[in-house]
């Protein structure tokens, strides 16, 4: 199965590259977005077939690598 | 007076620190990131500047599990004085041995300049040789130095005197570069010999290359 983990800056922490997207969407008239936020896509491919265990995994190496958990917040979703 | 100076690949301050504290009087060696242990006569270990694994993933987030960083853990908790200086820093960050993290510059450039530092505590073996207010000037170089860390964190580095520089200008009124929580330029732990900053002291050791200020912010570890 794969894991598909989209790691974000957490809501308070001042997202930079965020803003900067912002500031070019609005010079490019699109001007009815109200916040952008910029996080990374990390894509594993996992020999494993119990979902539990795959999650309980990928959460581990979330907290152990793939996120800094002071600045980041992830989300994990797990496709067959 | 021995300092050991970590190695990993994408280091890039490694000869220079060890030319910094060689001049001031100091044993130096370079320790490679596979080696298990640092060497036992370490009176310093120095987490030099650099792109550590490329800054791949976020700047530090690899090389926290190279073999070296357990003896380099271990060395810390036991009390042994750690330098973290830019990369260093976030590699001591991500590691778990100082608070807080650092993040992109807030304007996105990487910054690379000289910039002033107001120093904010000096009751650490780090800064003995400055007073407080004192204004130094030294090299930035980095493109994630935007120190974060949440209001508990902050207030509690404020409580035990934990934060020891400030971005400043040249008369110590805050001006700040990278977006830094209330413009953090180093901090340490609360024990007090675990330090890290993002500006490059062993990059100021000389006044004909802009300013030899780094001097007095290294000299504190040769004297303990």
């Amino acid at each position: 199965m794969k894991a598909i983990v989209n790691v974000s800056l957490k809501a308070g922490v001042l997202d930079s590259q965020g803003k900067a997207v912002h500031h070019a969407l609005d010079s490019l008239h699109f001007n009815n977005v109200s916040d952008v936020r910029v996080g990374k896509q990390i894509i594993l491919k996992l020999d494993e077939t119990d979902e539990t265990k795959a999650m309980a995994d990928v959460t581990k190496m979330c907290e152990d690598l793939l996120a800094n958990t002071v600045i980041e917040d992830y989300e994990i979703e797990l496709v067959q | 007076m021995k300092v050991a100076i970590l190695q990993f690949p994408g280091t890039n301050c490694e000869y220079d620190t060890q030319h910094a504290f060689e001049a001031l009087g100091a044993t130096t060696e370079i320790v490679w990131h596979k080696s298990e242990t640092i060497p036992g006569d370490t009176d310093l270990l120095v987490v030099a500047g650099g792109f550590s694994y490329g800054d791949y993933l976020r700047s530090g987030a690899i090389a926290k599990f190279s073999p070296v960083m357990k003896a380099v853990s271990a060395y810390a908790k036991n009390g042994g004085k750690v330098l973290g200086i830019c990369n260093g820093f976030q590699v001591l960050t991500e590691a778990g041995l100082l608070p807080g993290a650092l993040k992109r510059n807030e304007h996105l450039h990487f910054i690379s300049k000289h910039h002033h530092l107001k120093v904010l505590n000096n009751d650490n073996v780090f800064l003995e040789k400055l007073s407080k207010n004192d204004v130094v000037n030294i090299p930035i170089a980095h493109h994630d130095g935007n120190y974060y860390i949440d209001e508990k964190g902050l207030s509690e580095l404020y409580a035990n005197n934990q934060v020891l520089l400030h971005y400043t200008d040249a008369e110590g009124n805050i001006k700040n570069p990278n977006g830094s929580i209330d413009s953090i330029a180093g901090i340490c732990n609360k024990e007090k010999n675990v330090f890290g900053l993002m500006p490059h002291p062993e990059r100021a050791m000389e006044s004909l290359l802009g300013s030899d200020d780094g001097v007095k912010m290294l000299q504190g570890f040769l004297s303990a």
